[in-house]
Order: C-alpha cells, then sequence, then structure tokens
C-alpha cells in the first residue's frame, strides 16, 4: 500500500481529516525547503505538496507566479527538487510527498529518468497540472509500476460522465479544485463544495482532498468537514513572500498558520 | 523528403485528439476541459454547416476584403535577379493584416455559443486590433491581453483597441512579451470560463485551437493556389511566410500541402543571430516540450524553463510554434529557417522603396529570405511570399531605430 493509502486509512481510524500544505520548493531559497517541511510536518501536515517551481505557471495566482519567480532566481531545478525530497526523507521516512508542478520540466528529463529518481528520491505522487488523463498514459503506466501515484484534479467544470474516468486513471486522492479560477482567487462556497464532493464520491472510492481558497483555519475546517482533506498553499506561501529577506524566520511563522488550522481541524 | 510519408494523410492531420504526430494535444489544467471539448463539438458542427460557411465566406469578402490580390513585385524581382516573386497581399485585408481571417470566424463561434465576452492575447497589436474589431462589430465585451514590452511599442494599435472599445491589460508578469499576455489570457479563461470566449490568434494553443485556426486561415493559401493558376499558368515553386506562432505560414502551407512539388519555408525571428541566443526561432534552435497546451518545440533552458525571446518584431517575439509546423519539419514536407533583425530591415527598407510597400516588421522577414531564395532560383520559377501584414504599426519602432522621434 502506498504511503498516501497508508495516511488516509491511519486518518479514518482515528476521525481525522488530511492536512495538506503546498509550498514552491526554492522559495524564497533552496536552504529553506527542507527545513521548512519538516517543520509542517511537525505543525500537523499529513501529506505535503511540493511545488516544481517553472517559468509559466498558468494555473497559478500571483502569488504562486512570485514563488515560482523566486525560486528560480536561485535556478531551482527540478532535480533540485528531488534532491531535496532525498534529503527530507533522511529524516523522515512516513510523511507523503506529492510533486506538484507543470510538465515541462519532467518532459526535458525524460518520463522514465523522472520516475526512476522520483521513486529513489522517496517521492509518492505525483500532479501535474496540465496533463489530463488523455495525454498521460504512458506517464501513470511508468508511475505505477514504481509504486507512486498519479494524483489528477477535478474541477467544477467537470462533466459528471467524466468524474469516473479522471478518478480511475489517478490514485492516492484527487485533488478537487473548489472554484473556477487560478491559485488564491475566489471565495469558497463550502455548500457547493459539499455539494460536488458529494457528486464526485457516488463514482470514486479515492480519497478527495479539496484546495484552492482555503485561507484560515476556519475555512479549513469547514472544507475538511466534507472532504477527506484540505489543501492549503497561497496563504502559507503569501507568509514566505512576507518573510523572503528574513527566511530564518519561515519554518516557524508558516508552521504556525498551519497548527491553527490542524487545531482547528480537529477540534 | 522522406517518401513513405503520405501526403493526403498528413493534410488530414490532427487526429481525433488533436496530435499531429507527437505534437500537438490538450495540454491544459482540468477546469478548462470541458471548455475545449465544447469548443470542439461546437466548431466540428458548424465547420461542416453550410450557413455557417455561407456567413464566413460573406464576411471574409464583404468586411474584411477578400480575396486578397496576388501580385507580381515585378520591380523586387529584377532587384534580386532570379525568380518571380510574387506577394499575396494579406496587408491589404481589413485592419491590415492576416489575423483578421480567423477573428472573423472565432468571433460567428462566439456569436453562436452565445458568450457575451471575449478575450485575446497579443503580440504586435494585429491580433488585438483584429479581436476588438469583430467584437465591436458583434456588440461583444472585449478585453485583450499584451505583455507590458510590446504595449510600449505598439502603441499605436494599442489607441486602435481603445477607439474600439476593447479594454487592453498590459502584462507585467515574466519577460513581459506575448508568452506572458498568454498564460495571463488562460488565467482569466479558467476564471471566467462560463461567460468567456478565448480568441487564439495564432495556429497554437489546446485542440482544437490549432486546427480551426488554420481552417480559418486556409483561405490564404486556397486563394494563392487558384491565383498562381490563373496569372501564371501553374503553381508556385516556393511558398515563403514568416513563423512566430505560425498562423499565416499554415494558412498559406495548409492547402498546398499535396502539391509534392511545391517547397514550402517558414522564415523564424533570428533576432540579433541564432548563434548569439538571442532570437525567436524555435523550429531552428529549440527541442520539444509541452507549452501553453500543446508539444511543440520551444525555446527552453536544459531544466524546461521556457527562455525569454528577442526579436525586433513583437508579433514574432514568441518561443513556441504551432503544433503542425513541428510535425511538418519532422516529416521533412517544410523547411524553417530564420532571418535576423538587420535582415528584416533591409528587406522592410527595399520593399518600401521600390515597390511602394511597407510591410510589416513580421512579414519583413519573409520577404528578406525570399530575396535570398529567388537569387538562386532560375528566372521561370516562382516564389509566393506572405505578405502577412502592414508596415504602419511598426513606423515607431522604424523611426527609433533610425533615431529619428515621430
Amino acid at each position: 500500500m502506498s504511503r498516501i493509502d497508508s495516511c488516509f486509512d491511519r486518518l479514518e481510524q482515528q476521525g481525522r481529516k488530511a492536512l495538506i500544505p503546498y509550498v514552491t520548493a526554492g522559495d524564497p531559497n533552496p536552504e529553506v525547503t527542507v527545513p521548512l517541511m519538516h517543520a509542517l510536518v511537525e505543525a500537523g501536515a499529513d501529506i505535503l505538496e511540493l511545488g516544481v517551481p517553472f517559468s509559466d505557471p498558468m494555473a497559478d495566482g500571483p502569488v504562486i507566479q512570485l514563488a515560482c519567480e523566486r525560486a528560480l532566481k536561485h535556478h531551482t531545478r527540478l532535480l533540485d527538487v528531488l534532491a531535496m525530497v532525498k534529503t527530507f526523507r533522511e529524516q523522515d521516512g512516513e510523511t507523503p510527498v506529492v510533486l506538484m508542478g507543470y510538465l515541462n520540466p519532467i518532459e526535458v528529463l525524460g518520463y522514465e529518468r523522472f520516475v526512476e529518481l522520483a521513486a529513489d528520491a522517496g517521492v509518492d505522487g505525483v500532479l501535474t497540472v496540465d496533463l489530463p488523463p488523455e495525454e498521460s498514459e504512458e506517464f501513470v503506466q511508468l508511475l505505477k509500476a514504481r509504486a507512486m501515484d498519479a494524483i489528477y484534479l477535478l474541477a467544477p467544470t467537470t462533466e459528471e460522465s467524466r468524474i469516473a474516468q479522471v478518478c480511475q486513471s489517478g490514485s492516492g486522492y484527487v485533488y478537487y479544485v473548489s472554484v473556477k479560477g487560478v491559485t488564491g482567487s475566489a471565495a469558497l462556497d463550502v455548500a457547493e463544495v459539499e455539494r460536488k464532493v458529494r457528486q464526485i464520491r457516488q463514482h470514486t472510492d479515492v480519497r478527495i482532498g479539496v484546495g484552492f481558497g482555503i485561507r484560515d483555519a476556519a475555512s479549513a475546517k469547514a472544507i475538511a468537514s466534507v472532504s477527506d482533506g484540505a489543501i492549503v498553499g497561497s496563504v502559507l506561501v503569501n507568509k514566505i513572500a512576507e518573510l523572503a529577506d528574513s527566511p530564518a524566520e519561515i519554518p516557524a511563522a508558516v508552521a504556525a498558520i498551519v497548527k491553527e488550522m490542524r487545531q482547528a481541524m480537529d477540534a | 523528403m522522406p517518401t513513405n510519408i503520405d501526403l493526403a494523410k498528413l493534410k488530414q492531420l490532427p487526429d481525433a485528439r488533436g496530435h499531429f504526430g507527437p505534437y500537438g494535444g490538450r495540454f491544459v489544467s482540468e477546469t478548462l476541459i470541458a471548455a475545449l471539448q465544447d469548443l470542439e463539438r461546437t466548431y466540428e458542427k458548424l465547420w461542416r454547416d453550410p450557413a455557417f460557411q455561407a456567413e464566413f465566406d460573406r464576411d471574409l469578402a464583404h468586411y474584411v476584403g477578400r480575396p486578397s490580390p496576388l501580385y507580381f513585385a515585378e520591380h523586387l524581382t529584377r532587384h534580386v535577379g532570379g525568380a518571380q516573386i510574387y506577394l499575396k497581399r494579406e496587408d491589404l485585408n481589413h485592419t491590415g493584416a492576416h489575423k483578421v481571417n480567423n477573428t472573423i470566424g472565432q468571433a460567428l463561434l462566439a456569436k453562436y455559443t452565445g458568450k457575451p465576452r471575449v478575450i485575446a492575447e497579443t503580440g504586435a497589436g494585429q491580433h488585438g486590433v483584429a479581436s476588438a474589431t469583430v467584437a465591436a462589430r458583434l456588440g461583444l465585451e472585449c478585453q485583450v491581453y499584451m505583455g507590458a514590452e510590446d504595449v510600449e511599442r505598439q502603441k499605436l494599435n494599442v489607441y486602435r483597441m481603445k477607439l474600439l472599445g476593447a479594454e487592453v491589460i498590459s502584462v507585467e508578469s515574466g519577460t513581459r512579451t506575448l508568452k506572458d499576455a498568454m498564460n495571463e489570457a488562460m488565467r482569466d479563461w479558467v476564471t471566467n470560463v462560463d461567460n468567456t470566449f478565448y480568441i487564439i490568434g495564432t495556429a497554437a494553443g489546446p485542440h482544437p485551437y490549432p486546427k480551426l485556426v488554420r481552417d480559418f486561415q486556409a483561405v490564404i493559401g486556397r486563394e494563392a493556389r487558384q491565383q498562381c493558376l490563373e496569372q501564371a499558368g501553374r503553381l508556385p515553386d516556393a511558398l515563403v511566410a514568416c513563423v512566430g506562432g505560425g498562423s499565416n505560414a499554415i494558412g498559406l502551407f495548409h492547402p498546398f500541402i499535396e502539391d509534392e512539388a511545391v517547397r514550402m519555408v517558414g522564415v523564424e525571428a533570428g533576432g540579433h543571430g541564432i548563434e548569439t541566443g538571442e532570437h525567436a526561432a524555435p523550429l531552428s534552435a529549440g527541442r520539444p516540450g509541452v507549452l501553453h497546451g500543446n508539444r511543440t518545440y520551444l525555446m527552453e533552458d536544459d531544466a524546461g524553463q521556457i527562455l525569454g525571446t528577442h526579436s525586433v518584431s513583437a508579433g514574432l517575439d514568441y518561443p513556441g510554434v504551432g503544433p503542425e509546423h513541428a510535425w511538418l519539419k519532422d516529416c521533412g514536407r517544410a523547411e524553417y529557417v530564420a532571418a535576423t533583425d538587420d535582415e528584416a530591415m533591409d528587406a522592410f527598407r527595399l520593399l518600401t522603396r521600390i515597390e511602394g510597400i511597407m510591410p510589416a516588421l513580421e512579414s519583413s522577414h519573409a520577404v528578406a529570405h525570399a530575396m535570398k531564395m529567388a537569387k538562386e532560383m532560375d528566372p521561370d520559377q516562382i516564389i509566393v511570399v506572405n505578405l502577412s501584414g502592414r508596415g504602419d504599426k511598426d513606423i515607431h519602432t522604424v523611426a527609433q531605430i533610425d533615431g529619428i522621434e515621430v
């Protein structure tokens, strides 16, 4: 069983929901990332989503665009991100790590080489924003062969007839994008999310994480209560941006936000 | 050219999933999938509908002013010495470039889908103007994304768009040129997908855009083929067109794909020279990757980050290219070369002086390479150059190079 599946199983037994923070690797510099990952776990994160910086993050709002720019100033490459995961794994063999990013850096390495390196580094899942199931047959086979999960997005616009197909292609969890828009945009409509999650559940047993638009402990709690996990990114990345000039303070400051969410979700 | 390529099949591409060989496809985030499937269905239905075709043809005739002439450039031909150079005069279209062929078509699609708002990305501003124009005519709200650097160098077109009632949004992110404008337009579309039609300006992006833009632009090649037969009594020996995203080039090339004897040459922006790295020539110096919804040749670094580009012409200043060109290159059916900023500027000046035709700086790249080719060819041979746009919009850029304040 994959680390992601066992993580959700364990949470389910405890009657808890997954808290899944996202940070961009290398933001604001590569030295911050691994200590930050450990701090997030310490604060109560169940699964980590680690963003792979890309020059043209089309699905992201300004907050994560700027995070990519900060990371790319230090030339944070996909290979560097994999090295970070490997270092993280030296002290944490349990917390699932999902890489989230765009296809082109993976294309350049080649699918086979990327999958090989990712498996060796201890990556558990890969979410490639611009690689829908229709284009990813070969890639998913390679991931599965090395026991990694392909995580797919579902959106408010996803037609019902397509939900089962997307969920079948992936494993681990599906990432339900709670709003039409880019990361960090628009306010959440929890009732609408609940309705959609219920619809998705009619088509799949795969766990459902919900992201986009979670800003604080209250919204994390609300979203977690209607799904299997809350995915939170821009609010954390915003804090990193605020502290970009004093990076030593970043792990504790970002962890504090996550801790508050954890407490609200478990209360 | 490899002999095992079936040209009839090549012409039928893309396949049902939008692939041209390994290129093209639909590499977008989930939120856009439904909109693209919907667009594909709408397009396939309407494109076969005689009423839609008739409306499109009527607009091209009476609003755009088609057919555009095929002009024998006698003075240029004599000056160069060699093959006869014909110019396909897309510069004479309403709004001054080939771009309007496509925006007329996509605006009709927008009208049939009932979306009240259109968005577009633009580099030189020609596609932005062409989008703003059709939006004005159909009473659609229109917002145009344009890189901040391009807003600066194409002031005239920015003002034209405003006069037409469009809002121009200056994009400050990334390299502040066409690729960033396209990123921002995609972000807008993802957010407003329910009420917005995205008018992509070139034969690139996620399926079905490369196909439908090509189909709307193929009127260029159909006319040129017939005009050449009528005027010269035979098909041309070579076609030459500039390639940024590549919509004017694919529009000219596509109807000739099965005419094996007709060479097809795309001219990319060589900028300061391919060897300097400061150019916008992915087919000449890039490699395959995935950007803006399709797999194609890209300018990228060894970590897969997209590189900034340089060209004197804003319309060619793009690190990718339409996927059909990528496949025509790999198949050997078309060739791709580059012309530098300086070569394009020389061609701009020459054509202006000896033919009285002021070409867009984009089209000047095609003229520059056609002149090189003509010299090596016989006087009874024929080259058709796509003069994709007129140079009025570039007066500021040219004056600046000359050190003159206009």
